[in-house]
């Protein structure tokens, strides 16, 4: 998707699009402390839309609810047009074709070699021949750069960034319209985690794909990220491009985007009259 | 774009106009995963596939890369020299040239002797495990004797934590069993030594039997399930997690925190559970006796005495000793082996149970040899 029509899609109010997920009033606590309340978020197709915040905010509580691995106390979720936890069995399975999800440690099954964990959403459709699931494995393979040798091994055999990789390929197998990725670049080197960044951006633009991401990165963040929701004081406080983050007034947003690290990375969309960290 | 929303009305997805084929509707994994529908769809193309031929792809309200593959493979792996697409189609089809994926190796042939080679194998594995074992055995000797040197460093709180839970926490289940095999062994003795009028022999059968043998093997058994098992997923679960690594580099021997407490624990619980085991298993007995052979409960415990020698008890006793410091061994050791993934920490553990149940009752025959003269 080109950035000038992303631009106008989420800026133009004349322009109304259907969102991908929609989350409403949204409360979490765990036993009397509340780490959500009142929570609204919107995402669009076609973005990347980042997740931000301090340690404990629940961004990962959130990525979790959004795809119904946990129950928020109240509120709505709804995804690609289906309420969350009002669904029947058969909805909920048909749903899950059309998202995937990056876990943090990749979570690949480590009693299955690379080529089987990547073809297990295929195989599990149980009518897809086996010639096309090893032809759609390894273009899936050779998508996030590995090569046939790599199809044999098992996952305690990987590299962490090679994880990951694996691990985003098991996540696009049947063609997803929503990715979620958790704490991405996590745990790799700058230059692996780099590499992520632009295999991610390509795969976005081959295939399309909305994106909802946690990351801690702000290298990440910039890269990727369409829209940056940040979570601060049991809510969305912002959720805007960053530029517009940028000018909100927030302790969180100020220690996260205007430290040192922060201008270090923003560069040139550092707000002037702030360089006071460079030389 | 691959996933355009607009909902066309259902198109026959393959269609033939002489020289023109017409591709429309949902090419999405969603529409192939309808039972028979990639079959469907792949032999109506095989049979346009030939020279010449126009391909439009026009019609296609929404296409992923699993349907595009479906189409690629018709055309043979190539783009058709003639075709009409959108350019969202075209990206779908060139992402596809771009990552063709490689042919994967074929899997290599099975050699025609394997099992000679598994045999071996296997034999050489074993023989492994025995001198682990073996070398597990001399360095808990050194452990206990730096242990006695100094007691107060010794794991006290690691011992007697593993005490309370192989131990205390394992009289529930150990007394049902216990219970429930004597009242069964002493009815079926019963209708034996009924047929013959030599009632009174029934305390001398039980007695014997279940003091010397019964109770001890019967609680080791269980404890091997329960606690042998629960050693090693607990020690393979560390593995993973790395906190066998985090001890080492602390500079904390495995052998001195997790390996000597739970040998020690369970030699002192095993002899206890077993005299337990056989005092459950001869109450059992005796009140089965009683309803079946009209045996006095006074009688039946006055008798006893008489009937069994002291010395069955050490026997059982050193049984107890023995099969603990053996099993808790065991499941250290095939514990501390696995590796840091899933499959093995399964696999571990049943090797675990299985080996050490196996060892008991080897150890068992051989106890019943060296002993078979003493105190009968």
């Amino acid at each position: 998707m080109n950035s000038a029509l992303q631009q106008r899609l989420f800026t133009d109010d004349s322009i109304t699009v259907e969102p991908v997920i929609t989350v409403r009033g949204l409360r979490t606590a765990f036993g009397d402390h509340v780490v959500h309340d009142n929570l609204d978020l919107t995402v669009f197709p076609g973005e990347i839309l980042v997740l931000v915040g301090g340690s404990g905010t629940g961004k990962t509580v959130l990525l979790r609810q959004i795809i119904g691995l946990d129950q928020p106390a109240a509120g709505s979720v709804k995804v690609l047009r289906h309420s969350l936890f009002d669904l029947t069995p058969g909805e909920r399975r048909r749903l899950s074709y059309r998202w995937g999800m990056l876990f943090q440690a990749g979570a690949l099954f480590s009693a299955l070699s690379v080529f089987d964990n990547v073809a297990l959403p295929l195989r599990e459709l149980r009518t897809v021949p086996e010639d096309l699931v090893r032809d759609v494995v390894m273009c899936r393979l050779a998508m996030v750069g590995l090569t046939a040798n790599d199809a044999d091994k098992r996952p305690s055999d990987l590299s962490g960034g090679m994880v990951k990789r694996v691990a985003l390929a098991r996540a696009l197998s049947l063609d997803p319209e929503l990715l979620f990725l958790d704490e991405p670049t996590a745990g790799l080197d700058p230059l692996r985690s780099d590499e992520f960044v632009d295999l991610v951006r390509s795969l976005h633009r081959q295939l399309g794909f909305t994106v909802v991401m946690v990351t801690h990165d702000l290298d990440t963040l910039l890269a990727l990220a369409t829209r940056v929701a940040v979570l601060a004081d049991k809510r969305v406080i912002v959720c805007d491009t960053v530029p517009e983050v940028l000018k909100v007034d927030h302790p969180f947003i100020h220690t996260f985007f205007l430290g040192e690290r922060g201008l270090r990375a923003l560069g040139d969309l550092a707000p002037k009259g702030l360089h006071h960290g460079k030389p | 774009m691959p996933h355009s929303a607009s909902s066309a009305p259902a198109a026959v997805p393959f269609r033939q106009d002489g020289k023109v084929c017409h591709v429309a509707g949902d090419w999405s994994v969603l529409a192939l995963a309808q039972a028979g529908e990639v079959e469907r769809r792949r032999t109506a193309m095989a049979r346009a596939a030939e020279e010449g031929v126009r391909w439009d792809l026009h019609g296609i309200s929404r296409l992923d890369t699993i349907g595009a593959l479906l189409i690629w493979q018709a055309w043979g792996e190539k783009l058709p020299e003639r075709v009409r697409w959108s350019a969202g189609q075209q990206d779908v089809f060139n992402a596809l040239a771009m990552n063709k994926g490689e042919v994967q190796a074929a899997p290599s042939k099975p050699e025609s002797w394997a099992w000679v080679r598994a045999l071996g194998g296997a034999i050489f594995q074993a023989a492994e495990n025995g001198r682990a074992l073996l070398i597990m055995l001399g360095q808990l000797i050194l452990d206990l004797g730096a242990m006695l040197r100094r007691p107060r460093l010794g794991p006290w709180r690691e011992i007697s934590a593993q005490v309370y839970r192989t131990g205390a926490q394992a009289l529930g289940i150990t007394a049902l069993v216990g219970f429930l095999i004597g009242v069964v062994l002493s009815y079926l003795s019963a209708q034996q030594l009924q047929m013959i009028g030599a009632d009174r022999f029934i305390v001398r059968l039980l007695g014997v039997s279940i003091v010397r043998e019964l109770g001890p093997v019967l609680a080791a058994i269980l404890v091997a399930g329960r606690s042998g098992s629960a050693i090693t997923a607990q020690i393979g679960v560390m593995r993973v997690t790395q906190e066998l690594d985090a001890m080492r580099v602390m500079g904390i021997s495995h052998g001195q925190r997790l390996i000597l407490p739970r040998v020690l624990a369970l030699a002192v619980t095993m002899p206890l559970l077993a005299l337990w085991t056989s005092a459950m298993a001869l109450l059992g007995g005796m009140l089965a006796a009683q309803v079946q052979l009209g045996v006095s409960a006074q009688w039946f415990l006055t008798s006893l005495p008489d009937a069994i020698s002291l010395t069955n008890y050490w026997i059982g006793i050193l049984k107890g000793v023995t099969f603990g410091i053996l099993i808790a061994l065991i499941a250290c050791h095939f514990g501390l082996r696995i590796q840091p993934n899933t499959e093995s920490l399964g696999r571990g553990t049943t090797t675990s149970v299985v080996t050490s149940i196996t060892g008991v009752i080897l150890l068992d025959a051989l106890y019943a040899i060296i002993f078979s003269s003493v105190g009968i």
